[in-house]
């Protein structure tokens, strides 16, 4: 009888711990997928300093999964699937991004190199006292390079359509008289 | 220079939604005629009923729906409904089943489920079990021919008949059994079919006067299948179907199974190989679906004729078959051009 | 004689190619201003060579190929760079991309170029550099650079090389016009191809209604040629890559994969005709047969300088603008349905059809009629793909082998409730490779901020290791912190007087 019971007690403790261990594993692995699916702007507009801290919130279960502007509805979607839980819309307090690139106004830049130093993606080229400009392609729109520069010279544009982005778009049914 | 753009291809064969319904309405016509001369002009009033129900249960379901009515009415497909429909009933059935079958067709079994293209079944077959489950009392009076000794009913009658209803007393004398039923309840009373096989309900081929509403149909549908409005397959492989069961079975024991003749001209076989089974929203879509749900139909439609509780099974089979449509589509995809050569 | 197989799919079109194809074809005018893309090619865009207010000559390389799949553009006449800016091209949206543009000055001055005598005595590789730098990519409509198709050609065994002169698209006759007149230039253009693949088997596919076409090539070819010539039975799409070359070998090109996996290569005849020019006389590729026709006075087949606007040829033809009709650039199709005429004629125009507008067409529910998968030629089943790409099941359009349609146009052409089903496609097909794109742009996005946040961590390692190591450079360091804060500030000032200024 009591040889049941600690076998039993036994069983318990190592179901917690492989239990325990695999939760953790389960949560890094989790956390990974989740980053996976952010867009990696780094913008911070969620609140975290970057992507990653808000996948771990996500995974903890600490934050909504709807507090991604840039990442929109597929972002939202595929945490949603992820996750398991309900799509929501974004959370009221954001407002959704457009897909937009800084633009740097050379005649005006003093190349004060501020806006590279804020750049999370390293997409503003330039050296101090020198022109600075954006790598349109590697820019992803967060913003933050506005707010460092002294002189205002940082405008946010819309991405020019090009070959590249038109595409046909999905045919409205309307069914007028 | 117009400015409105459009991707391509900037041609159409200038084939419409309406254009087909509307041919296959028209050539229903010729059947339905035979159908009136020779077996009771009470299925003229029967369809024209049942249009105009239809055509009032769809403009109010496409209002309801918010969409707008004159477009989605003009495209013939709850005429055409309606026309099938009515065609699976007596030409005695009283309005009201004739009524509760077209609204059950068209609003729960068309528009509840998405309207046109979305249905799962065939809206016309399902109100037809649905009347027939509902009101089997109803629908059990099929008009007697002349040529056989029965007392044909004319217009005047079936008018009678179908808008105040007539004693069943009365009815008698002008009803008598189609011989599908004939023969189901012969055979369930241990009679051998060569003991009433010449009786006068019988023709050279099925039924007699049935045979040729069923000849009617089958050149229609064949005209259909010429067209290419229908594929040619799917009737082919319905009739090959139920001609190679009901053979095996009747070489087998002649005396109990009907003869393959008798169940491929029977009206509901030619109706719903070419009008029914190839009703495009509930049948399977990929070339090899399409062989298997006609198949199927033809297999059950003789299993229910032969050991069900009916008479006739077409409508059944269909049914069944629709539920089997997903499936079937799923498996019977068909291999794209290099596929097996990419791995 | 060659056993033919049958296409899956496809339809019997009108094909309306009597307008056009028995007037002889004419050389259109130079005109007054020469406007070339930077891209006129699958691939890579070209970069500029010239700048504003450069001299060319006629055939001089004016943009230089970037990358593997890209090909030069050449200045199709003498004059003057006056621009090199962003303007209209084909496109149904009216994109602006960037071109060169020149004002001819009508000497039509040729650059020296270099022929070649005896091609044989060159290596295929040598040929295949002649070829590219003669800036030939795909005249067939799809614009793939020959190069390219050649090398693959040298790399893998060829067992067949076929020249595909099957017009299939209604309308079009500038491949017929091209043969009828120059048949010599595509009998010498597919020899040189055939040797600069090597080869074993060549074969020229023309349309069984191009009689003429087939006399005219029959007559050049000898009797040491072993180059076959195949009629083709008329049907739409069976002048597509794949469809082609399963009409021809009854083999399938391995889904996803390209022709030469199974050993042949396609080339157009034009571009066969293009090559000989580029190997025997040096010349460029610098104008193409254009067909001008539908509703227009003349339709009749123009050779045009690249770069020509496609309104200049039009006018030539005879066309009167009306709300009524349309400009469709390529065949009815496959073409593209354009806004503006001021746009050039380029590497890959065919074709310029001014037609009717059709009637409004309201899409209507799909009835499961299953025409388009009768109609199509790669036995797709387009309804089940309309039903995903309606609601966009992307991964399941996808496993339904969305990527194998070739957007011929035939399922939304026999569609009864008219659905424009290719354009669901080319959306979904977008969506796939935008998610894609998307999924890499954030994977690299991610790699440079983890970079810079690195960078970032050393950068101030090094500064307190600095501060610990050397104390008194640490006053110097905050003073020369005060003199560039200083001068920030300074230069502060002056941009911002400098941009209140013109508001004061």
């Amino acid at each position: 009888m009591t040889l049941l019971v600690i076998f039993l007690l036994c069983l318990a403790l190592l179901a917690t711990v492989l239990l325990g261990t695999g939760a953790a594993g389960e949560r890094a692995d989790l956390l990974e997928q989740i980053n996976q699916l952010l867009p990696q702007t780094q913008c911070g507009e969620c609140g975290y300093p970057g992507c990653r801290p808000y996948a771990g919130a996500i995974a903890s279960g600490k934050d909504d999964i709807n507090r991604c502007p840039p990442g929109g509805d597929t972002t939202l979607q595929n945490l949603a699937r992820l996750t398991g839980q309900p799509v929501k819309p974004l959370a009221p307090d954001l407002t959704p991004a457009a897909e937009q690139v800084a633009i740097i106004d050379e005649t005006i830049c003093i190349g004060c190199v501020k806006c590279i130093q804020a750049c999370p993606v390293d997409a503003i080229i330039g050296a101090p006292k020198m022109m600075h400009t954006v790598i349109e392609t590697e820019c992803t729109g967060c913003r933050l390079c506005l707010a460092p520069c002294p002189v205002d010279c940082i405008d946010m544009v819309k991405a020019p359509v090009n070959l590249r982005d038109w595409h046909w778009a999905k045919p409205v049914i309307h069914y007028g008289d | 220079m117009s400015r409105t753009i459009n991707s391509s291809p900037h041609r159409h064969d200038g084939s419409s939604v309406a254009n087909i319904m509307r041919e296959v309405c028209l050539l229903l016509i010729p059947g339905i005629l035979v159908y009136a001369w020779l077996i009771s002009p009470g299925v003229i009033i029967q369809c024209l009923l049942a249009v105009l129900f239809a055509v009032i249960t769809e403009a109010v379901m496409l209002s309801l729906r918010g969409l707008p009515v004159k477009m989605f009415l003009s495209d013939y497909s709850a005429v055409l409904t309606a026309l099938l429909f009515a065609l699976t009933l007596s030409p005695f059935t009283p309005w009201w089943i004739n009524l509760c079958g077209i609204v059950f067709a068209i609003s729960l079994v068309k528009h509840a489920f998405g309207g046109l293209g979305n249905n799962l079944f065939n809206p016309a077959m399902a109100g037809f079990v649905f009347v027939l489950i509902l009101f089997p009392a109803g629908m059990n009076h099929w008009p007697a021919l002349s040529a056989h000794g029965g007392e044909h009913a004319g217009l005047g009658t079936c008018l009678k008949i179908i808008f105040t209803g007539v004693d069943l007393i009365r009815l008698d004398a002008v009803t008598a059994a189609t011989p599908l039923d004939f023969t189901q309840t012969r055979i369930s009373g241990m009679y051998m079919i060569s003991e009433f096989s010449d009786m006068p309900v019988f023709g050279s081929l099925a039924g007699a006067g049935w045979e040729w509403v069923a000849l009617a149909f089958l050149i229609s549908g064949g005209w259909l299948a010429f067209r290419k409005i229908i594929y040619w397959q799917v009737p082919v492989a319905l009739i090959s179907t139920m001609f190679i069961i009901s053979l095996v079975f009747y070489w087998f024991d002649p005396d109990v199974y009907a003869s393959p003749l008798f169940h491929i001209f029977t009206v509901s076989t030619l109706l719903g190989a070419f009008f029914i089974a190839t009703e495009p929203v509930s049948s399977a879509t990929t070339p090899l679906g399409r062989l298997i749900f006609a198949a199927g139909i033809g297999l059950l439609t003789w299993v229910i004729r032969t050991w069900g509780a009916y008479p006739d099974g077409m409508a059944f089979a269909v049914l069944i078959m629709n539920c089997s449509v997903p499936l079937l589509d799923h498996y019977t995809r068909p291999r794209v051009l290099g596929e097996t050569l990419a791995d | 004689m060659r056993e033919l197989h049958t296409l899956t799919g496809g339809l019997h079109l009108d094909t309306h190619k009597e307008m056009s194809r028995n007037i002889d074809s004419m050389q259109a005018p130079l005109p007054a201003r020469v406007i070339l893309p930077l891209k006129q090619h699958i691939g890579t865009a070209c970069a500029a060579a010239v700048g504003i207010g450069d001299r060319v000559l006629k055939g001089q390389i004016i943009a230089t190929a970037a990358g593997d799949v890209s090909v030069p553009v050449h200045a199709s006449t003498s004059g003057t760079v006056t621009d090199i800016g962003d303007y209209h091209i084909p496109h149904p949206f009216g994109i602006r991309e960037t071109c060169i543009v020149i004002e001819p000055d009508g000497l039509d001055e040729v650059y020296a170029t270099e022929a070649i005598q005896d091609y044989e005595s060159l290596g295929p590789r040598e040929l295949q550099d002649v070829i590219r730098n003669c800036g030939i990519a795909g005249l067939g409509g799809a614009g793939f650079p020959a190069h390219v198709k050649l090398r693959e050609g040298v790399e893998n065994a060829v067992d067949t090389l076929i020249i595909n002169g099957v017009e299939c698209e209604p309308y079009i006759t500038c491949d017929d016009r091209l043969i009828r007149e120059k048949a010599v230039y595509v009998i010498s253009g597919a020899r040189m191809i055939r040797h600069a693949v090597q080869a074993k088997h060549c074969v020229i596919a023309i349309e069984d209604d191009m009689p003429e076409a087939y006399d005219a090539l029959a007559e050049q070819l000898t009797a040491s040629d072993d180059i076959e010539l195949v009629r083709v039975p008329t049907c739409y799409p069976a002048g597509g890559e794949k469809q082609l070359i399963q009409v021809l070998t009854g083999k399938e090109v391995p889904s996803g994969g390209f022709s030469i996996h199974i050993g042949i290569i396609v080339h157009n005849v034009a571009t066969a005709a293009a090559v000989y020019r580029a190997v025997t006389r040096g010349e460029p590729m610098i104008s193409r047969y254009v067909t001008v026709t539908g509703e227009v006075k003349t339709p009749r087949n123009l050779q045009v300088l690249l770069g020509t606007p496609v309104r200049d040829c039009l006018m030539l033809c005879g066309y009167e603008d009306d709300e009524n009709t349309r400009i469709i650039v390529g065949g009815p199709m496959m073409g593209t349905h354009v806004r503006d005429y001021n746009i050039p004629v380029t590497k890959t125009t065919n074709c310029i059809i001014v037609t009717r507008n059709p009637p409004r067409m309201t899409q209507q529910p799909c009835i499961r009629c299953g025409r388009c998968a009768q109609a199509c030629p790669v036995e797709l089943l387009p309804q089940q793909l309309y039903q995903f790409a309606k609601a966009d099941r992307f991964d399941e359009a996808r496993e339904h082998h969305l990527f194998d349609c070739i957007e011929c146009g035939c399922c939304s052409y026999v569609c009864p409730s008219h659905i424009p089903l290719v354009q669901y496609y080319r959306y979904t097909k977008f969506e796939i490779a935008l998610e894609e794109r998307r999924q890499q742009d954030a994977a690299r996005h991610e790699l440079r901020y983890r970079l810079h946040q690195q960078r970032n961590a050393a950068q101030r390692r090094s500064k307190t290791a600095k501060r610990r190591q050397e104390p008194d450079a640490t006053t110097a360091g905050t003073a020369d912190m005060a003199d560039m804060r200083a001068v920030v500030r300074a230069a502060v000032e002056r941009t911002l007087k400098k941009k209140r200024g013109p508001d004061t």
